[in-house]
């Protein structure tokens, strides 16, 4: 057995992990969500916000993150709408525009009255990175000159009269890496005191506590802080109970426990063949 | 023949024979559009088409209440399809590499150094660089919203024949000679990294953290006793954990004796911050994996519907 | 003047953004600095494109091994170009029906949506979720409780694991809710005070490292990126 388990071919281990995803999908397994601090911290940023304050949502991410991201993206927006606050959409990832893309249309098809270029307006995309956050700082309109949609800024209600990034009451990133979030801390959050929280990947959420509480007002770390976020969100917005794209976090939570536990007895299992032959003598 | 070979195709049969069968009893793998006429001042129109849920296309749900015209795209459907056999493709490296991942590979690679710079080029070099220097050229062609209430156009700023000379000099790294000039280009954006990076690290990675980290280590405020123990404990475990950390980063002292222990201890809260680590990526690519397969699950087979776009589950 | 003016232009470039900080008469000195690395970057992209290009035509010129492949980047690559640089299948504005190329680049419906919804997008989701297969296969393969250190970081990662799911709160259901045991309050705490002290010492050692690197190039010690040859 223990031969068996020391030469198993990985392709076994793909299979098995390919069966614990995919079953809990096929089943729609979902699980309750109890909100952690850090998600209740990142809720009340945005709740606790004057109704129709300015909120800049960053959303530098794409596709290669989107499973994770874009329950975030979705539940800031919904909630940023809800609020009723002015939203100035942008991206720092040539790939990110789709996504920004994405988070509108929740307003075009769930929020009809919202208005763009009142309520919300989509700056786009600019080359330049960690160079683009730096400029947002002094100059908005010098950064983006037009919107997405070649509109110039001067030229729409809500950005006219903003001067820079510091006009935000809020700053939320929804981050896949560079430049994301360390970014916006190093540039506006950190130099400016803007408030900022973001939503950010699981590979990048343990680096940014250490930005948290001062330079971060909070993170929402990988899917199950998404999960969390949107049942915080139904809780306190009931009109989105019956909504099911608002449960995308939720969903997700069933495959990532059975994947979890599968990876959790694979590397007990492989400890015990370690051990086992280390006893024995022939393991390194 | 081989074994594995026929194994592979009696494989390819069955899934072929299930595809068939499903495309023809459910339809799975279509995509709607819901048109909408554009009507222009001058009187011209045209037809913009928006992603529709099926449930309002009569054509597959003749109960519909929707009084919106969704029709059957069919370059979207052919897209799904595509989208489909490209994710199949990339798995399919799992089993081992093959020439459907090698060519879902190279197509990626085109595809994605095509995409950035298709990008790229609308939103800084036309909407930037040659807006600035050939305003005329680009208001009469690309962004008529630029053009003044009296017909003027933007002035042309002459600085940003800056940035052109120095992006040509870029583009010198392709020829054969002459490749050194593209250190000037290259030196700036060296200098402008090392500027702005040096000042805000120093700020928000070094003074901030090192201030967040001049913390209490016995906190006594107005809560319960309890809480306070807690807290303080926690902040204890910071400053310890910090400090520890660091002796083991600082390499100039040799880890012997006291500054051994203090380090390996450090190395431990290292190894918990690690541990956390991959307790943290193992779920993020996961989702990932997730994702991928309900759009299979979803969007292709419509096995299931989550987001209650044919009414058949949700 | 092929080593010395890449020198002044890397001084002055980083000293002007340095100046911005503390001198606040300069910063619309650094902010044209600013636009003029943005612009750049948009021509990397460019730089990348045409290496891409070079490369896999030497590759296809030369015969070498995996030609037909690079065949099949260009072939994309010219595809994705055209129809992006091209804006086919963008409706016109509204308002100005008479400028084909007014629309946003990549509206939904037009050709390079079409590239980016059904070619890129699942491309490369599907590209990184394989991840999610080989982080299982070496969690069995590689990851050993050998020594005190492996078995911390082990440890670690099963709280984690089982913390940031139901199956935590589920095992610790029986304790109660504001128990630092739980293993969903367990992974709190670490993350909260464990991982931000780890961190921030790494923080702290990156950003020592990324100064004096920042420095070096600014006062021309660091002199790497200009190269050592003379083409």
């Amino acid at each position: 057995m223990r031969a068996f388990l020391e030469n198993l071919d990985r392709r076994w281990i793909f299979l098995l992990v390919l069966i614990a995803v995919s079953t809990p999908i096929l089943l729609k397994l979902t699980f309750p969500e109890a909100p952690s601090k850090q998600v209740r911290t990142v809720f009340s940023a945005i709740d606790d916000l004057d109704d129709g304050s300015r909120v800049l949502i960053a959303l530098d991410y794409d596709p290669s993150s989107k499973g994770e991201l874009e329950p975030m993206a979705s539940a800031f927006t919904r909630q940023c709408a809800l609020k009723k606050h002015k939203l100035y959409f942008m991206t720092l990832w040539p790939q990110g525009t789709p996504m920004v893309n994405q988070a509108i249309d929740i307003l075009k098809n769930e929020f009809p009255d919202y208005e763009y270029g009142t309520d919300y307006v989509n700056l786009g995309y600019q080359t330049g990175g960690e160079a683009v956050i730096k400029k947002l700082a002094s100059d908005l309109h010098g950064t983006f000159n037009v919107d997405a949609n070649n509109e110039i800024l001067k030229n729409i209600p809500m950005t006219q009269n903003l001067k820079n990034v510091r006009d935000m009451d809020l700053i939320v990133n929804v981050s896949a890496g560079d430049p994301g979030t360390k970014q916006w801390v190093l540039f506006i959050s950190t130099p400016h005191n803007i408030k900022t929280v973001a939503g950010v990947t699981g590979v990048t959420a343990p680096t940014l506590y250490a930005y948290i509480p001062r330079q971060l007002s909070g993170i929402l770390g990988a899917i199950k802080a998404a999960a969390e976020y949107e049942y915080l969100l139904i809780q306190n917005y009931p009109e989105l109970k019956e909504n099911p794209k608002a449960k995308e976090g939720l969903r997700r939570m069933g495959p990532q426990l059975v994947a979890h536990v599968l990876i959790i007895v694979l590397i007990i299992i492989g400890n015990i063949i370690f051990f086992t032959g280390r006893r024995q003598g022939t393991s390194v | 023949m081989k074994q594995s070979t026929l194994i592979w195709i009696v494989i390819v049969v069955l899934s072929g024979g299930f595809l068939a069968w499903r495309t023809a009893q459910t339809g799975m793998g279509r995509a709607y559009v819901e048109a909408e006429t554009v009507i222009a001042e001058s009187g011209e129109t045209w037809t913009i088409e928006k992603t529709a849920d099926a449930k309002n296309a009569r054509s597959f749900n003749p109960t519909t209440e929707s009084e919106a015209i969704v029709k059957l795209s069919w370059p979207r459907t052919i897209g799904v399809w595509c989208a489909a056999a490209l994710t199949i493709a990339i798995f399919s490296f799992l089993w081992g590499d093959n020439p459907f991942y090698k060519l879902a590979e190279a197509i990626f690679v085109g595809v994605s150094a095509a995409y950035a710079m298709v990008v790229g080029f609308w939103t800084m070099i036309v909407n930037k660089l040659f807006l600035h220097l050939f305003p005329q050229f680009v208001v009469d062609n690309i962004l008529p919203n630029l053009k003044g209430a009296d017909g003027s156009y933007p002035d042309v700023k002459y600085l940003y024949l800056v940035p052109l000379v120095l992006g040509v000099m870029l583009l010198m790294r392709l020829a054969p000679q002459g490749g050194w000039i593209s250190r000037w280009p290259l030196a700036f954006f060296i200098g402008a990294t090392a500027g702005l990076r040096l000042v805000h690290y120093f700020q928000a990675d070094f003074v901030s953290q090192i201030q967040a980290t001049i913390i209490p280590l016995v906190v006594l405020t107005e809560q319960t006793t309890m809480e306070n123990v807690s807290a303080s404990i926690r902040n204890i475990t910071l400053v310890v954990g910090v400090m520890t950390s660091l002796v083991y980063f600082f390499f100039s002292w040799e880890h012997v004796g006291v500054v051994h222990r203090i380090s390996r201890v450090g190395i431990w809260v290292l190894m918990i911050t690690f541990g956390a680590s991959f307790g943290y990526t193992v779920m993020g690519r996961v989702a990932l994996l997730a994702q991928r397969l309900e759009f299979l699950f979803d969007d292709w087979l419509w096995i299931i519907d989550p987001a209650s776009r044919r009414l058949i589950g949700g | 003047m092929k080593r010395t003016i890449p020198l002044i232009i890397a001084s002055v470039t980083g000293f002007v953004l340095v100046g911005t900080f503390f001198i606040p008469y300069t910063r619309d000195w650094g902010d044209e600095v600013l636009e003029w690395f943005n612009i750049l970057a948009a021509i990397a992209f460019i730089l990348g494109g045409g290496n891409l290009m070079k490369l896999s035509l030497q590759k296809i010129s030369y015969k070498r091994p995996g030609w037909g492949y690079a065949a099949v980047t260009i072939i994309a690559f010219i595809a994705t170009l055209v129809i992006g640089l091209g804006k086919f299948g963008v409706a016109p504005v509204k308002e100005y029906p008479t400028y084909s190329l007014a629309g946003p680049y990549d509206e939904q419906g037009s050709g390079f949506w079409w590239i980016f919804e059904y070619v890129y997008y699942p491309l490369a989701a599907t590209m990184f979720s394989l991840l999610a297969f080989f982080i299982a296969s070496a969690a069995f393969r590689a990851f050993r409780a050998k020594n005190v250190e492996a078995t911390i970081l082990l440890s670690t990662a099963f709280i984690v694991l089982l913390g940031r799911t139901y199956a935590g709160v589920f095992l610790t259901s029986w304790l109660p809710d504001d128990n630092v045991l739980r293993l969903d309050n367990m992974t709190e705490w670490i993350m909260n005070n464990m991982n931000t002290a780890g961190m921030r010492a790494i923080t702290i050692g990156i950003a020592l490292g990324i100064m004096s690197t920042s420095l070096k190039v600014l006062l021309g010690v660091d002199r790497s990126y200009i190269g050592t040859d003379d083409g």
